[in-house]
């Protein structure tokens, strides 16, 4: 076991977490008003978690760099949130969703943490209704569900393309409820620059107000990092501007564990890159898939001719074209997990068949789809053998009703109609996996520093299924952490109030102040854009969705290279005391320019292909991947000792007792 | 194309701004009209200057932090969407484009382009909620089954996205499509009625107390809106707020 | 109740229900003036009717100035508010963009129509009271028809009135549909209710307009 103790309570699976809520010790409604809690985040983890703390009586104090709680990225999850509730009779349950959330990241999760997921997952939704979160409903009045890839059930609830949005204002608005009862002050536009450790305990942050520049000390008896994911760090991803990895990465150096930084999921259907100048990728739903049908020309002649404009997919005949994920897994075909086809699309392309300028990009065609739901629909309006036209305006309609504004949305950004022309789709980096170390209380390694939602490690493994990460993040939030936190908080009731003039906050703040005065003091050669894109073109090009042993090592020298270059000769223009945009995108590229090298060198140790890391080398005859359950079945949990680097592995070794390892399988 | 631009440059809230005129050589039609404003950064960067400053997060159109009024309109010239969505093509080669940030008394500047949007979470924070326990809620989901045309009218008014544009468009810098949504929203369903009379007159009295104009109906609103957000929620809040007014 | 005086919304809807009783008082003044063309005689009943009847007078009469006064103090009152919340205005905005010129401008429809109200109460209801009450003549009947017609003998004042008749229309082409807005009215019958408010906006000014220019193009000769 080591130095990691996943802390999981003894007992049959099922009944592990009412067994440990009931064993864990609590704190007196009384004693909860002397206690202080920090929450750095206010996205679906951070938010449900404060509003949580906040209404058991706790003081909370959040941060984001927002403006408001309400913009954090959660809200630009389109698709849905899982929930075993069966509701469509089709065989769902805790289990079978445990079971899939667990085979889906390919057997590197926590089996204990993945069932409690499953097992709060109704809840959520009970929860959420009760807020006022207006999901899709049926006719009759009941709550609608849709399919997502990877499961054979539909569990999925969402609000139209627009699931996260509504979810993050259900908890925004349970923020502000206690907000106004005074029991959560929001600092908004400010971002966490450091964690203050005080006798080896978490006590509180160092931030600063992106307004004024102001460092600010803050003190609490816990920290909370919900503060999201890392996926900035290839500078073209689907996460927000500003998203960054600060919060969690200054935890990191200051002892806690980051586990599996490798694990970084691509999603297969986004709008594929135009230019250089551009700085962003925008996903499309995955419930595109359902419908839309995915290929490529067969002949390299052919997608040459379409990638010089000569020809026109429209004017390609059925057996020219290879709908690879149809012929490659006939079981789940276009609907394999995200990992399985954004892969797919990248091995066509890198073999030449790849359809826009750039040649990285594939057809997501609605065509077949259009034309099967207007047969449909002309047979339940009772129009005999409709011509084609009438057919497919009646299967347009229909196309139009289910995804429309997401049509919408692609016609705005790349000027083509996706109802005469199929649309061009390749992966992007979308969500990562992996995060700080949290045992199954989600405190990290720090005792006192806690762990919610896409920032930690624990439940999606090597690959997370679609609609999985709204339920993580409100999961943790609403149902874990708030208990949880009291076990370690019971000991903290007669502590009173943190002084923040404590020699740790002083010495804190003073690092924290060099380390601006020193990005201030670079050379100004180079733009910090410059080093973020260029640390992005390593990472996508050498870490991204295959890896190999040559270029992992090469990445690990680059960018410890680009880093040296960085703190000597970037430009950050203004001055700190103010409002600085250039050095709040600094302090953050700083940050992905550490995490970067320790992210290659945890893909370089892991000498298997599980999810969403791939390794050239580990791969079968047919192209699939190789894992090694022998070997690697562990969370791989780093410690900082210096440079990245040197970081210390060790091991979390992954047991399943309740559910058979095997090979996945979407043949 | 070339492209002219007239920017509002502000140092910070209490600093007296101006228009600033700059021209870009190599603007390209597929690029956003954010990438547009990130090209001129990276040459103001380039010449040591302060690059300008404006609200952006998201990129996709969900997260309502940009807020730009473009050639006097909010979000630009196209409907439905916002700032980010707006790409290069909407304009010609020589066009001037006057960049100015979002204007309310409500929305003070805090840099170049940035507002202080604050006084919407405050509206939120007076009573945007339903007051139920987060942990542990006992009712399943589908005991009070809610017909489907409510539920998606509660959906198209909780679409809202809080960016500001109905107040930047409105002529009287007034709040209340804004406000509405979430009055609208919760008025509409079940779970929300409970409070329905309390909720609006708590969060009329902030709108009116954080100084945003009164509506006056010109609809400008609900055209500049981004998520197409309706004039129905502004009646309806009407209703609410009379109905609430009687019942005392 | 301080507060909901205070609130924006009961504000605009003292607004709307200011605004709808005038409406209901131009239906009357336009029915009364259209007899004035048709049939002198009960135009002369009617205007004695109204002149003399101590309900309408005493009563009626005050409520409507009162209307007028709460309609358009309001107007100023709200119009300032609504200024003051843009604070520094914008160097580039284009309202024409996403609301119609009626709607963005009814504080200058309302001025001119305020303008016209004193030049019309001038013309008539000074001349009323000066002849009732201060040089108490006695009363008299059929002098109406008469001093109405010789009022708009003058093309000035034909021209000022059909101007403001002009303005009333584009006042009424937003004020009236917009009323119900702000009383909470917006459902199925919307659309309906606004394609109405178009008609009467068009047709009550037009008649007002119409009885103008008819008077002057057909003096009384004696």
């Amino acid at each position: 076991m080591g130095v990691l103790d996943s802390k999981i309570p003894s007992g049959p699976l099922a009944d592990k977490w009412a067994k440990h809520k009931n064993e864990i010790d609590l704190v007196n409604p009384a004693n909860k008003r002397n206690i202080d809690v920090i929450v750095v985040g206010t996205g679906l983890a951070g938010g449900s978690a404060a509003a949580t703390l906040a209404e058991l009586g706790y003081n909370v104090k959040t941060f984001c760099y927002q403006d408001s709680p309400r913009r954090a990225h959660s809200i630009a999850a389109q698709g849905g949130v899982n929930a075993a509730k069966n509701y469509q009779g089709d065989g769902d349950s805790v289990y079978r969703l445990f079971y899939d959330t667990v085979k889906g990241g390919d057997y590197r999760s926590r089996e204990a943490n993945v069932y409690r997921l499953a097992e709060v997952s109704s809840n959520i939704i009970d929860q959420c209704v009760a807020q006022g979160v207006p999901f899709a409903r049926e006719y009759g009045g009941l709550l609608d569900n849709r399919s997502f890839g990877g499961v054979l059930v539909s569990r999925t609830f969402y609000a139209k393309g627009q699931t996260g949005q509504q979810l993050l204002l259900g908890a925004y608005a349970a923020m502000n409820r206690q907000i106004q009862r005074g029991k959560i002050k929001s600092y908004t536009r400010h971002e966490m620059l450091d964690l203050v450790l005080v006798d080896g305990k978490a006590r509180g942050i160092i931030a600063r107000d992106l307004v004024t520049g102001e460092i600010e000390r803050h003190s609490a008896h816990a920290v909370v990092l919900a503060s999201g994911g890392y996926g900035n760090l290839f500078f073209l991803s689907t996460y927000a501007m500003g998203a960054n990895v600060t919060a969690a990465w200054k935890a990191h150096k200051r002892g806690a564990f980051f586990a599996n930084p490798c694990f970084t999921q691509i999603h297969p259907t986004c709008i594929p890159v135009s230019g250089d100048h551009q700085s962003k990728l925008t996903l499309m739903s995955e419930s595109l898939r359902n419908d839309g049908r995915i290929w490529v020309p067969k002949r390299l002649e052919d997608a040459q001719a379409i990638r010089e404009g000569k020809l026109k997919p429209t004017q390609l005949k059925e057996e020219d074209r290879d709908y690879y994920l149809e012929r490659r897994y006939p079981a789940f075909g276009n609907l394999v997990p995200r990992d399985v086809a954004s892969r797919a699309a990248k091995e066509r392309c890198d073999a030449g068949h790849g359809v826009n300028k750039t040649g990285e990009a594939v057809y997501l065609d609605f065509e077949a789809a259009i034309m099967r739901y207007g047969k449909e629909k002309a047979f339940t309006s009772g129009i005999k053998d409709p011509d084609k036209e009438t057919t497919r305006r009646l299967g347009k309609e229909i196309v139009e009703a289910k995804y429309g504004n997401l049509f919408q949305m692609y016609e705005k950004i790349v000027d083509q109609n996706p109802y005469e022309t199929p649309m061009m789709i390749y992966p992007a980096v979308h969500y990562t996996m992996g995060g700080l170390w949290v045992d199954y209380n989600l405190q990290t390694t720090i005792p006192g520093c806690y762990c919610a939602g896409e920032a930690n490690f624990s439940d999606h493994g090597a690959n997370r299924l679609g609609a999985s990460a709204l339920m993580q993040g409100l999961a943790d939030g609403y149902f874990v952490l708030p208990y949880t936190i009291g076990d370690y908080l019971s000991d903290d009731i007669r502590t009173g109030a943190i002084p923040t003039d404590a020699p740790e906050f002083e010495a804190t703040e003073k690092a924290v102040r060099e380390k601006i005065e020193k990005l201030m003091s670079g050379k100004g050669l180079h733009s910090v854009d410059y080093y973020h894109k260029k640390l992005g073109k390593i990472m996508w090009n050498k870490c991204g969705m295959s890896r190999n042993e040559k270029d992992l090592k090469e990445a690990i020298a680059e960018i410890a290279e680009l880093r040296k270059d960085f703190w000597e000769n970037v430009k950050i223009t203004g001055n700190p005391d103010d409002k600085n945009q250039e050095l709040e995108k600094a302090g953050r590229v700083a940050d992905f320019l550490e995490l970067g090298e320790l992210f290659a060198k945890d893909a370089l140790h892991r000498n298997e292909s599980c999810g969403g890391h791939f390794r050239e080398e580990y791969q079968t005859p047919e192209g699939e991947a190789l894992r090694d359950d022998k070997n690697f079945k562990y969370a791989a949990a780093w410690e900082y000792v210096g440079e990245p680097k040197d970081s210390k592995l060790h091991k979390e070794e992954l047991t399943y007792e309740n559910i058979e390892v095997k090979t996945r399988s979407y043949k | 194309m070339k492209i002219y631009l007239k920017i509002w440059r502000q140092k910070d809230v209490d600093s007296k701004g101006k228009i600033v005129d700059y021209t870009l050589n190599n603007v390209e039609s597929d690029m956003s009209f954010l990438e547009m404003l990130d090209v001129l950064n990276e040459d103001l960067v380039a010449k040591g200057e302060e690059p300008v400053e404006f609200d952006h997060d998201c990129r996709e159109g969900i997260c309502g932090t940009c807020s730009l009024m473009i050639n006097g309109q909010p979000h630009g010239p196209d409907r439905l969407i916002t700032v980010c969505q707006l790409h290069m093509r909407s304009f010609n080669d020589g066009d001037t484009i006057v960049i100015e940030p979002f204007r309310a008394k409500a929305f003070p500047v805090i840099k170049d382009l940035i507002v202080d949007r604050t006084a919407f979470d405050r509206i939120q924070q007076a009573g945007g909620y339903i007051s139920v326990n987060t942990s542990g809620n006992p009712v399943d989901a589908n005991a009070i089954p809610i017909k489907k045309h409510v539920a998606d009218k509660a959906m198209d008014a909780a679409t809202c996205i809080g960016c500001g544009a109905c107040v930047a468009a409105c002529k009287n810098a007034s709040a209340m499509l804004f406000t509405s949504a979430k009055v609208s929203q919760f008025a509409l369903l079940p779970q929300g009625r409970v409070e329905a009379t309390e909720r609006v007159q708590n969060m009329v009295r902030q709108m009116d107390l954080e100084g945003f104009g009164n509506c006056t109906n010109t609809g400008a609103c609900e055209v500049e809106c981004p998520k197409g957000i309706s004039l129905e929620n502004i009646a309806r809040m009407n209703r609410e707020y009379l109905s609430a007014a009687v019942e005392g | 109740m301080s507060g909901l005086i205070k609130s924006s919304i009961a504000r605009k809807v003292v607004m709307a229900l200011s605004g709808l009783f005038l409406v209901i008082f131009l239906v009357l003044h336009v029915t009364i003036n259209l007899a004035s063309v048709i049939s002198p005689e009960f135009f002369n009943e009617a205007s004695h009717f109204m002149g003399y009847n101590p309900l309408v007078q005493f009563i009626m009469q005050p409520i409507l100035i009162a209307g007028v006064i709460v309609h358009f103090v309001m107007g100023f009152v709200l119009e300032l508010q609504n200024k003051a919340a843009r604070g520094i205005g914008y160097v580039k905005y284009k309202g024409s963009a996403n609301a119609p010129w009626v709607s963005r401008n009814m504080i200058y429809s309302g001025l001119v129509i305020l303008a016209f109200l004193g030049l019309h109460f001038y013309d008539f209801w000074i001349h009323e009271m000066a002849y009732k009450y201060v040089e108490a003549n006695p009363e008299d009947p059929t002098r109406y028809y008469a001093e109405t017609v010789e009022k708009f003998a003058p093309f000035w004042r034909t021209i000022l009135y059909v101007v403001s008749f002009v303005l009333l229309s584009l006042h009424l082409w937003h004020g009236f549909a917009s009323s119900f807005q702000s009383m909470g009215v917006n459902n199925k019958y919307t659309p309906g209710m606004k394609s109405f408010t178009k008609l009467f906006a068009v047709i009550v000014p037009l008649a007002f307009a119409f009885i103008a220019i008819y008077h002057h193009l057909n003096p009384i000769t004696h």
